[in-house]
């Protein structure tokens, strides 16, 4: 087999396996939200369809594949169909970047344990995510529903709000690892559970914490979808596969989230004591991401069966007024820090403005000179 | 080989959907192509490897700048374009003037030029930071985000008056 060829083939059974790893995690954890939030308010949950009830996502699955799909009269028919597949694809897109261990090796190859590994990983999340709006704000608008557009504004607003706040949560720790590439930021962790970012890093955790639970509209985030107020918010005219696909977005939306965090600032799949990293020469790096992962996304039903939905102006509020300027105070005594601990001056790399960049920059300064 | 696959497919759904945003009546649909167009542009910056460019054109064109143009689109539900106006001979004759003009420009562009691999630029999130901050650079750079800042503060300005 030629070079390329390999390649090929080791990216496309990486994606083959998160795709189904994806699609394995999406389908329990609409069990797991069931059941988990049953306990807690003190019913029984799913429970009749296999043991423990264990095969009622294959239920579900059943039955939404068989169910009418109903294009609603007045509905914008092209955007209606492409929103679910716009969703979905900026949630798959997203997770692509995210490392889920250290390299391995596999047959004589060093392989790392994610998709595709760009030196601005971080970045790409924060792209991608960026573009996920598109999929909820067609769904909101091309239903022709008052509901569904309100759901559809609201949610788009929201995701705004605490993009910024989410993206400013990730300077600190960008600036602690000093590289944008995800296994560069979880290998300065490294050394044990204190030295991980979110002791560091606070501030910038609990801002995470706050505004990746807004971004993925989950409880006390959810007004996008306050059942009370707007039925079922941006997918209310949704049935059949479509909805379910566009669940999915949303749960791996959820797992996107609670992966980044578990790199960003719980250490990766680092062991919390480093002589728990390898047990009798085998790497536990994997569990120990799987581990981190599923504990964030049990906090996230968690908080869903323990907080009470926030109101809209509180939201806005809260966004805007406490989460963006804590996270920019964050930010500033962080790179302070940085920058003193340092000490000296970063190390300088030779410029050469003809290579790249404008013509004339004299030209340009000129003017920006006499303003300073 | 796989690259120059990847660039022609990009190209050819950029230069479509660019078409489209051209063509299309439907206000809407033009500014769903101009997404499409966007990403595109972003995928072949990536191509050409640049990583930090094709973010940076996804974070700010395609996310941050055509969702207000969709937001204002969908709220003020504006109507697709009906048929241009009849008798307006002068009007066309002067467009099909100007695209004629169009259209020899950009035929000599690409007589002249020659097919050549783009030479490799290092455009990494660190070079680029080095070269914004240098001297060359850096007072420009803090004048365009003194002049971001006035405009925030002129748009909230405006809001207010409002209410």
């Amino acid at each position: 087999m030629t070079p390329l060829m390999e390649e090929l083939l080791i990216a496309v059974v990486k994606v083959l396996v998160i795709f189904s790893v994806l699609l394995t995690l999406f389908s329990l954890m609409t069990y797991a939200e069931r059941r988990l939030l049953a306990f807690m308010q003190f019913r029984l949950g799913p429970n009749r369809t296999g043991p423990y009830g264990i095969l009622q996502p294959v239920a579900d699955g059943i039955k939404l594949f068989f169910k009418e799909e109903v294009v609603p009269e007045g509905a914008n028919r092209w955007i209606f169909v492409a929103a679910p597949g716009v969703a979905l694809v900026t949630a798959f897109l997203a997770i692509a970047v995210v490392p889920y261990g250290g390299p391995v090796t596999v047959f004589g190859r060093e392989v790392s344990l994610q998709i595709a590994d760009p030196d601005v990983g971080v970045l790409f999340i924060f792209a991608v995510s960026s573009l996920g709006v598109y999929g909820i704000v067609m769904a909101g608008w091309a239903a022709n529903n008052k509901y569904a557009l309100i759901g559809g504004l609201r949610s788009a607003a929201q995701m705004f709000s605490y993009e910024l706040s989410l993206g400013l949560s990730w300077v600190g720790v960008i600036l602690l690892a000093g590289s944008f590439r995800l296994p560069d930021i979880v290998e300065a962790q490294a050394g044990g559970f204190w030295r991980w970012n979110w002791i560091q890093q606070i501030v910038a955790f609990l801002v995470y914490t706050v505004a990746a639970t807004a971004e993925v509209n989950r409880t006390p985030f959810d007004l996008p979808e306050a059942e009370t107020e707007l039925v079922a918010g941006f997918h209310t005219e949704y049935s059949s596969m479509r909805f379910a696909l566009l669940q999915m977005a949303e749960y791996v939306n959820m797992i996107t989230v609670a992966a980044l965090g578990t790199n960003l600032f719980l250490g990766g799949w680092l062991a919390p004591f480093t002589s728990l990293q390898s047990l009798g020469g085998i790497d536990l790096g994997l569990l120990w991401f799987a581990a981190k992962m599923l504990s964030v996304l049990f906090f996230f039903i968690w908080l869903r069966g323990t907080l009470p939905r926030f109101r809209y102006d509180q939201l806005m509020q809260f966004g805007w007024k406490v989460l963006v300027p804590v996270a920019v105070l964050n930010i500033l005594v962080t790179a302070a820090v940085v920058v003193l601990l340092a000490g000296s001056e970063p190390e300088a790399e030779p410029v050469a403005p003809t290579e790249v960049g404008l013509r004339s920059p004299v030209l340009l300064a000129g003017p920006a000179g006499a303003l300073g | 080989m796989i690259d120059a696959v990847l660039f022609y497919a990009f190209a050819a759904l950029a230069l479509g959907s660019a078409l489209v945003v051209v063509g299309q009546r439907n206000p809407l649909y033009s500014a769903f192509a101009l997404i499409v167009t966007l990403v595109s542009l972003s995928a072949i910056f990536a191509l050409l490897g640049s990583p930090f460019i094709a973010v940076l054109q996804l974070v700010v064109y395609a996310g941050a700048i055509m969702v207000l143009f969709l937001f204002v689109l969908m709220l003020l539900n504006v109507k697709p374009e009906g048929d241009p106006p009849a008798g307006k001979g002068v009007l066309r004759t002067a467009a099909f003037l100007l695209v004629a003009v169009l259209v020899a420009e950009v035929g000599t562009v690409l007589w002249r030029a020659t097919a050549r691999v783009p030479p490799v630029f290092d455009a990494s999130p660190r070079r680029v930071a080095h070269l914004l901050f240098s001297p060359q650079y850096v007072y420009v750079f803090e004048a365009t985000s003194i002049l971001i800042l006035a405009a925030l503060v002129g748009a909230v300005a405006l809001a207010r008056k409002e209410t």
